[in-house]
């Protein structure tokens, strides 16, 4: 017996509905909505964003929570700036070993915030906050506040190499969303992530190192934060100790929108990516329509919780905390 | 006073109570025994509200009453004390005598404490309690949150008119000696102020408290006992006495085990307070019972040989080589698998499909550099699905989805298709049905001839006479006595009855 209305079904393609709802409510309104034009300034304002909201994903599905977003995004982005500055200037000239030495780095945060959390066994919104405000800390003391520029054209071809209208960090993105979801489905560390989520208790049951498999999460999530924080350069030229500023409301919310649940084991990278583009698309339409800026967080912040109660299935849990 | 008659409650596959009739009078003490299974707990959830009955009447004082929830229950008198308490560790021992009942307290919004505090000294000592009520109820000892539970229900006596009908369930399952005593001692004088209903597995002590003693076997009262009407003896042969069916349990199918290959032996293993002294030996193709009371070790057991838990004495070899440390990845790793009793919780990840479930112990063997092979996972699914007809509409079913028993069949094809040949099945057929439970008796002996030893908690006795070729019987985490059970010759229930209680 299929049927193809059932409620499992309907929480599953919920987000993507209010993702087209919210596209025909825009251009309803503004028909400059859907231009190819705008589409691509939101992917680019997306792109950073969708990163950090990945890397945070394979946290949440575990059933834990990275507040560390911000602090990391913010330090790798300026270690960046520095360490291509220090090792030529241009991707020519051999500056193109900063890119895996931060995304090492952001590795290395991930590994210390997973560290923190499992060995001194502090919960993981705690552990992580920490570690952010540390990566703050970290990058304003290194810029001493100023901003690090970088001018390198064919870095910034990123931003403005485009491909059929789109910008080529976009397609870089894509093809790590893609290496995000392949990790999620077709590797024994994604598997162990939706264990660990759907039950701690039978995963350790079942033989598995639910430690390492935490500390392993934070890792990659880290080395996803290192890839926003070199996007956000790309994308402004710059850094500074605030760049990572913002992605901790948008990524969290993002997951969230999309269905994963935040108690662990369901949803998945392309809950993601549609919850990172429904936030966007309220971002840029809200612009778009007209409205005064003043209006737009609060606005952002109603559509939100509109978003929530229909892309998530709360029957499911007894309790909320 | 209250009066069950002919009561009925079903639920899918089990007829768990056939037309009780129960009646409590006035300061009476009624004991209730039965086998795990025999319906206990589901009389006494219809008791106190949590169950309705499908069939028959709930009379108090000859009126017909009905109870949509434990707490319209309370308000006709009737009180609980849970087995596994219900107070809340980090609350005051007066507020949680007084949970949910804090209005007659306030004024104004706001709590008078004094009010409170010189409530709940009156309760506690009804119960002879001498505690600060203000104390916060993680500081007592076992005992003592037992009496503030036993408080905490006598509240009712201020709150309802009639009279007070108050359950004991298991009170004494973690109690020493004395305490014992002192709780009893309590609960006698307690009988002009109420009723009592007292559950236990300790025969002596239901014969030693009671009135009068209910028998249950198989969701039917089997027979109503007078105090010294019976000996402990009679009583348990009318809690077990049926006919076991030699072809239910596959008895058929028992061959004899591999006496030269041991698979598993534990030496003088002990962990305080759980076991003691433990030494057994499992033998390929050996299904060994372990048999007792809860809480006589049978659990212990079974983590301690899954590495969950680290023996303070003693060694265990498995396959000859001494384990040296204790951690589930090394008991997987050396074909141990384990099926816990809580299948929800430590069996299936609900949310996660059929292939994923069956090969989460074992993914090291279906990937490659940490890369899945999916299809190959996927084939193994199917063919264990077909093998034991696990009845899921494909390998993408999601488990949480499945009926208990297809889960128990997904929980024991994952170990199986891993390879493990010691297998530690803990009630592996809780809450299953009867063809359910069929298929696992099935896939048990499928598991002999293979040459896999099972060590087996089972969830009744015949259960465990049936299926196995050795028993062990363990009293308060040692062991008490060993019997072979050869098919024809198998000890009877009552003959373990006699060491477990």
């Amino acid at each position: 017996m299929k049927r193809l209305m059932t409620r499992e079904n309907a929480i599953r393609w919920a987000p993507m509905l209010v993702l087209i709802g919210l596209v025909i409510l825009f251009t309803a309104i503004n028909p400059a909505f859907l231009s190819q034009r705008n589409f691509a300034r939101i992917a680019i304002a997306a792109a950073p964003a969708l990163m950090v909201a990945i890397g945070v994903t394979f946290i949440i599905v575990m059933g834990s929570i990275d507040l560390s977003m911000e602090g990391t995004v913010g330090l790798t982005a300026v270690l960046f700036c520095f360490a291509f500055l220090a090792t030529g200037g241009t991707l020519a000239a051999g500056a193109w070993v900063a890119i895996p030495l931060i995304l090492l780095l952001g590795a290395l945060i991930g590994l210390v915030n997973g560290l923190v959390h499992v060995r001194l066994r502090i919960p993981s919104f705690m552990a992580s906050l920490a570690i952010g405000f540390v990566g703050t800390g970290a990058a304003v003391l290194v810029t001493g506040g100023d901003i690090v520029k970088i001018d390198d054209d064919t870095f910034r071809a990123l931003l403005t190499w485009r491909i059929a209208g789109f910008p080529l960090m976009i397609y870089v993105v894509a093809a790590l969303a893609l290496l995000a979801w392949f990790i999620q489905s077709h590797t024994t560390l994604g598997r162990n992530f939706y264990a660990v989520g759907g039950g701690e208790e039978l995963a350790h049951a079942s033989g598995l190192n639910v430690r390492r498999v935490r500390i392993m999460g934070f890792v990659l999530a880290g080395v996803f934060y290192a890839v926003a924080g070199i996007l956000q350069v790309a994308k402004l030229g710059q850094a500074e100790s605030v760049s990572g500023a913002n992605f901790m409301f948008i990524s969290i919310t993002s997951v969230v929108v999309g269905g994963v649940a935040l108690w662990g084991g369901i949803g998945g990278i392309w809950n993601t990516v549609v919850g990172v583009l429904i936030v966007n698309v309220i971002n840029n339409g809200m612009v778009v329509i007209g409205l005064p800026d003043f209006l737009q967080d609060g606005m952002l912040g109603l559509l939100v919780i509109l978003a929530v109660v229909l892309s998530t299935d709360r029957r499911s849990i007894s309790f909320v905390k | 006073m209250y009066q069950l008659k002919a009561v009925e409650k079903k639920f899918p596959g089990v007829h768990a109570l056939k037309s009780v009739d129960f009646e409590i009078k006035r300061g009476e003490i009624v004991g209730l025994v039965g086998e795990n299974g025999a319906g206990k707990s589901t009389l006494m959830k219809v008791i106190y509200g949590a169950y309705q009955p499908d069939g028959g009447t709930v009379m108090i004082d000859g009126k017909a009453v009905r109870f949509q929830n434990p707490r319209q229950a309370m308000e006709k008198g009737i009180g609980m004390v849970f087995q596994e308490q219900s107070l809340i560790p980090n609350l005051t021992v007066m507020e949680n005598i007084f949970l949910g009942y804090e209005q007659q307290f306030v004024r104004l919004g706001v709590i008078n404490w004094k009010a409170m505090s010189a409530a709940a000294s009156r309760q506690l000592a009804k119960v002879k309690l001498d505690i600060d009520p203000a104390t916060v109820t993680s500081a007592l000892s076992f005992a003592q949150r037992q009496l503030v539970e036993l408080a905490k229900v006598l509240t009712l006596e201020e709150r309802v008119d009639g009279d007070l009908v108050i359950l004991l369930d298991e009170p004494t399952s973690v109690l020493a000696e004395d305490e014992v005593k002192m709780l009893f001692a309590i609960v006698r004088e307690l009988t002009k102020r109420a009723s009592f209903i007292f559950v236990s597995h300790r025969m002596d002590e239901v014969m030693q408290l009671s009135d009068r003693i209910y028998v249950m076997k198989d969701g039917a009262v089997v027979d109503v006992v007078p105090q010294g009407g019976a000996t402990v003896e009679q009583i348990q042969h009318k809690m077990v006495g049926r006919n076991v069916d030699r072809e239910y349990y596959r008895e058929q199918r028992q061959k004899p085990y591999d006496a030269s290959k041991v698979l598993l032996r534990m030496d003088g293993v002990s962990l305080p307070g759980r076991i003691k002294d433990i030494s057994l030996k499992l033998h390929a193709g050996e299904v060994l019972c372990l048999v007792g009371t809860e809480g006589s070790g049978r659990e212990a057991i079974l983590r301690t040989i899954y590495g969950m838990r680290t023996p303070v004495a003693g060694t265990l070899q498995i396959k000859g080589q001494a384990v040296a440390s204790f951690n589930p990845q090394a008991a997987v790793s050396a074909g141990v698998g384990y099926v816990p009793r809580e299948r929800k919780i430590e069996g299936i990840v609900a949310g996660m499909n059929v292939f994923e479930n069956m090969t989460l112990s074992q993914m090291g063997r279906y990937s490659r550099a940490g890369v899945l092979n999916v299809t190959a996972e996927r084939a193994l699914a199917r063919d264990w699905i077909a093998k034991l007809s696990i009845k899921a509409h494909s390998e993408l079913a999601d488990c949480g989805n499945l009926s208990g028993g297809n889960q128990q069949k997904v929980v024991l094809s994952k170990w199986r298709s891993g390879g493990s040949d010691i297998m530690l099945l803990d009630h592996p057929t809780r809450g299953l049905d009867i063809g359910a439970k069929e298929d696992v008796y099935e896939m048990i002996r499928d598991m002999s001839d293979d040459g896999v030893g099972v060590i087996l908690v089972a969830d009744t006795l015949e259960e465990a006479i049936g299926l196995s070729h050795s028993i062990i019987v363990l009293k308060d985490g040692a062991i008490q006595q060993r019997f072979d059970c050869l098919p024809g010759a198998k000890p009877t229930l009552f003959d373990l009855l006699h060491y477990m209680i």
